[in-house]
């Protein structure tokens, strides 16, 4: 079997099935990612998959892309029963997935992208047909509005430009079924509207378009139905017609959710982190954040916007010591931290829940208790000389597990075996618990399903309630929006605009996120 | 139509009693194997691993030849399990016990004259001190230039080498036996009868001292690492190097550190080669000996866990030394090599079985059930 040749797009009419899963069931050794989830998506439809992190929505389409075998269950393209092997299998009858994460060849130009991996003709030949295959991808570009030069290498295109090629890649080898996973994590609120635009236009040409999300507004504004999908298991199925973010919300998460916007706190203290004039290389060298000044009050949160990658992480590394400055300074309280020496920065009283928890927030393999004690082993409460207490080290940690509601065997689970919300309740336990001035908290909700949103929402709100400094960064605006009294905005590595939380708009930090400066 | 598929997963969650059954099924299989090749080569393999067994550990001072094979081992073998555990691959435990051993041999000859505890405690350090200092330079080209540890530490065992040859075969060095009687063939110095480690018997066992010290060093290097902030900080900078900056732990000082330690446990192994068993700096026998690179399989079969290190010493040791008994006119000496070889292969491939499971599935192609969907 190695087309697609008994499969005739055309045949198949819109609103008949294209994609039919009954009773999937994939177990891993420990957890059951999917339960007997019933799932089908039609022929020319946006249909949404929704549902928090650890839902097994992931699962679902790696079983669809033939990544994984179900360990029970069927599955049905287009009225054919099928069983992948491999993602070979499962591209033959068109099914392709764009991964959140991209898989391309950054020194390799766009059109070489598109066709490497390809099997069939263009992409087995010993020479490539430059030529055929750029003009293809004008073309198809041209037809979905993914305007991209062929000609441009990866890594001189922006990240949003870059998920176009991925979805370039995917209509060149002829999808039919086009899965997308989280597609607009890494977007502008414009970007993402124009990229919505492209998946009704490839829906109303008879593809099926697979949107897997848990950004509520987004499902709402692109999808025609929803599945959504709770503890492994399948729901239900909605049309979005019939839906608002509020029934979706309680649907996910199985009752009713708080979606409100923080109104404004108590008043702002003195001025605990001021840092000023700093700037610092990025991993590859080059200047990631370009003379960046800012003040958080004790009391108040700082919201940090903008799309990842436009110096956010190198600000809260350099912040935190992790990462060296080049230039600028950062003081506590008026006292000034050494640069780039985290024990300094952890002396001075900032504390950081990192981007990276599981490398860098946490040593993985090692036990909850150890790592509750990641940064206080060294004072006179955990060790005694050379020597650790263990036994204190160990009931500081149990009794942190008991306030933070960290669900865990034991105090001696090693941390890797937590799902991501328990994680980031094992940091932020550690780190609130060592009564800082500054906290930084980096994409503090990122994967969190909204049960753990609310409650890592309301630790941080605790904090500036205590009088501590809060500056966090997030892509996501509804986020910021939320929790921040004040928010800026960085794009390329600085900072182009702040704004009152009270009165902005996601519109307006949309424009700023862009890079778009002028006057509104 | 169908074909079975073998699939090797990871194990999530290991299951203690395959700890125990693994390891003895290995050895079981490698048993099997062994009487394989023992009757292809026409020699009886009953009566065979009888006396394997009988001159490893059961015959009269079996034991006392075990433990003096396994004391060079059980200090290699922790030398690479302090490191492999911080996941630091520290190759270097061979050349590290050659410059324990030119340390304490040096300063055994300086210090002639002396009484015993005197010498035993100054070899001890002198061959500690000088295995540190040859893995701290891998520790340091590691943590300041981060070079790869398994390369340098690798490469130096060959300086190391060829600097003890030098030692004795090519210079008048400190070392050398310069006396008329060595002019034919060049030796070392022998050492004061002082410089002699003493031997404690159990029963009708004898046991090095080296022994002793080195089960001291595993109780040490196990407090290190459960008990102390040194040890804390070296599990969390070999866990995630990033989570260890992160806490504003010095992960570089620490890197030099274990490597020194590391390095410090195969010096004092070299010390006792000299203490113990040689009495001289003997270039040839410990170059053939490769204590170094069986300390590697030691500190493996133990999963790294000090004690564990000790006991798979002992084991192999009396192997070896099992090996020796056997060979002989009838008993070719590489067979011997074979049969230690295949309990290697063995009992390292059954690892395999603790971390990974093995299912045979039947693999369905598409064309079969497409045809059941028609159908």
């Amino acid at each position: 079997m190695t087309s697609a040749d008994h499969l005739d797009p055309v045949a198949a009419a819109a609103g008949s099935p294209a994609v039919t899963m009954r009773g999937i069931t994939k177990r891993f050794p420990g957890v059951v990612a999917n339960d007997g989830v019933d799932f089908e998506a039609r022929v020319g439809e946006v249909h949404a998959l929704l549902g928090e992190n650890g839902a097994g929505k992931s699962t679902l389409s790696n079983i669809l892309t033939g990544l994984y075998r179900a360990d029970a269950g069927e599955l049905e393209v287009y009225g054919k029963r099928v069983a992948f092997q491999s993602p070979r299998d499962a591209l033959d009858v068109g099914v392709c997935m764009v991964h959140q994460h991209f898989r391309l060849v950054e020194p390799f130009t766009v059109a070489e992208n598109v066709v490497l991996g390809d099997h069939r003709d263009v992409g087995r030949s010993f020479l490539l047909h430059q030529k055929s295959i750029e003009s293809r991808v004008t073309e198809l570009g041209e037809r979905y509005g993914l305007a991209v030069d062929p000609r441009a290498r990866i890594w001189q295109l922006s990240v949003g430009e870059q998920q176009r090629v991925e979805i370039l890649k995917a209509l060149y080898r002829e999808a039919r079924i086009l899965i997308l996973d989280e597609p607009t994590a890494v977007l502008t609120p414009q970007e993402a509207e124009a990229l919505f635009e492209t998946l009704r236009a490839m829906a109303a040409e008879g593809r099926t378009v697979i949107f897997i999300s848990h950004k509520l507004h987004e499902v709402t504004a692109v999808a025609d139905r929803v599945t959504v999908l709770r503890g492994g298991k399948s729901i239900g199925t909605v049309t979005t017609a019939a839906a608002t973010s509020q029934s979706l919300a309680a649907l996910m998460v199985g009752r009713e959710v708080e979606l409100t916007r923080h109104v404004g706190g108590g008043e702002p203290g003195d001025v605990v982190l001021e840092v000023e004039g700093l700037s610092a290389l990025g991993d590859r060298g080059v200047t990631a954040l370009d003379d960046v000044s800012l003040t958080v009050r004790a009391g108040e949160v700082l919201g940090i916007a903008g799309v990842a990658g436009n110096g956010q992480r190198e600000l809260a590394e350099t912040i935190t010591g992790l990462r060296p400055a080049t230039a600028g300074s950062v003081s506590v309280d008026g006292a000034p931290v050494t640069l780039g020496d985290p024990r300094s920065a952890i002396r001075a009283g900032i504390s950081h829940v990192p981007e990276d928890r599981l490398h860098t927030g946490v040593a993985p393999s090692l036990s909850i208790a150890s790592n509750m004690a990641l940064k206080d082993y060294r004072s006179s409460s955990f060790s005694q000389g050379p020597l650790l207490r263990l036994r204190r080290i160990g009931d500081r940690a149990s009794e942190l597990i008991k306030r933070y509601d960290v669900k865990a065997p034991g105090v001696g689970t090693p941390t890797r075996r937590l799902s991501g919300g328990n994680l980031q309740k094992v940091v932020i336990a550690r780190e609130f618990s060592s009564e800082p001035r500054v906290l930084v908290a980096a994409a503090p909700t990122r994967g969190l399903d909204v049960g753990a949103i609310e409650t890592v929402h309301g630790y941080l709100r605790e904090a500036a309630a205590r009088g501590v400094a809060v500056l966090m960064i997030s892509e996501d605006l509804d986020e910021v929006l939320t929790l921040s009294d004040r928010i800026v905005v960085m794009y390329e590595g600085a900072i182009v605009g702040e704004v009152d939380a009270a009165v902005a708009t996601p519109e307006e930090l949309g424009l700023l996120m862009a890079g778009v400066t002028s006057p509104a | 139509m169908s074909m079975p598929q073998v699939r090797i997963e990871k194990r999530l969650n290991q299951r203690r009693w395959l700890m125990v059954a693994v390891p003895v099924g290995s050895f079981l299989v490698a048993l099997v194997l062994i009487a394989i090749l023992l009757v292809t080569t026409g020699h009886p393999p009953v009566s065979t691993f009888r006396r394997l067994f009988d001159a490893g550990y059961l015959a009269d001072g079996a034991l006392t030849s075990t433990l003096i094979a396994a004391t060079p081992l059980a200090f290699t073998g922790l030398a690479a399990a302090a490191a492999f555990r911080m996941r630091l691959f520290n190759i270097g435990a061979e050349g590290q016990l050659y410059f324990g051993a030119i340390g304490a041999a040096g300063i055994a000859l300086f210090l002639h004259g002396q009484s015993t505890v005197v010498l035993i405690a100054a070899m001890i350090a002198a061959g500690a001190a000088l295995g540190a200092a040859w893995g701290a330079i891998p520790g340091l080209l590691r943590a300041f230039l981060n070079t790869n540890e398994i390369i340098t530490s690798l490469m130096l065992n060959y300086v190391a080498a060829l600097f003890l040859n030098y030692l004795i075969f090519d210079s008048l060095s400190y070392w050398r036996d310069t006396s008329p009687a060595a002019r034919v063939f060049p030796q070392g110095k022998v050492l004061p009868d002082a410089a002699t480690w003493p031997v404690s018997t159990l029963g009708s066992i004898g046991i090095p001292f080296g022994f002793l010290l080195a089960a001291a060093v595993a109780v040490g290097i196990w407090f290190l690492y459960t008990r102390t902030r040194f040890g804390f900080e070296a599990q969390v900078i070999g866990d995630s190097p990033r989570a260890a900056r992160y806490a504003g732990m010095r992960t570089r000082r620490k890197i030099v550190a274990i490597m020194a330690l590391s390095g410090g446990v195969a010096g004092v192994g070299g010390a006792s080669q000299i203490g113990d068993f040689r009495h001289v700096l003997d270039v040839k026998g410990m170059e053939q000996a490769s204590y170094g690179y069986a300390g590697i399989v030691v500190a493996a079969l133990a999963r790294y866990n000090p004690f564990a290190v000790v006991l798979v010493a002992v084991l192999l040791g009396g192997l070896q030394n099992a090996g020796y008994a056997l060979q002989g006119a009838d008993f070719p000496s590489g067979l011997v090599g074979v049969m230690q070889g295949l309990i290697l292969f063995a009992m390292l491939g059954g690892e395999l079985l603790v971390q990974y499971r093995v299912t045979l599935s039947r693999r369905v192609p598409l064309a079969s059930l497409e045809a059941e969907a028609a159908g």
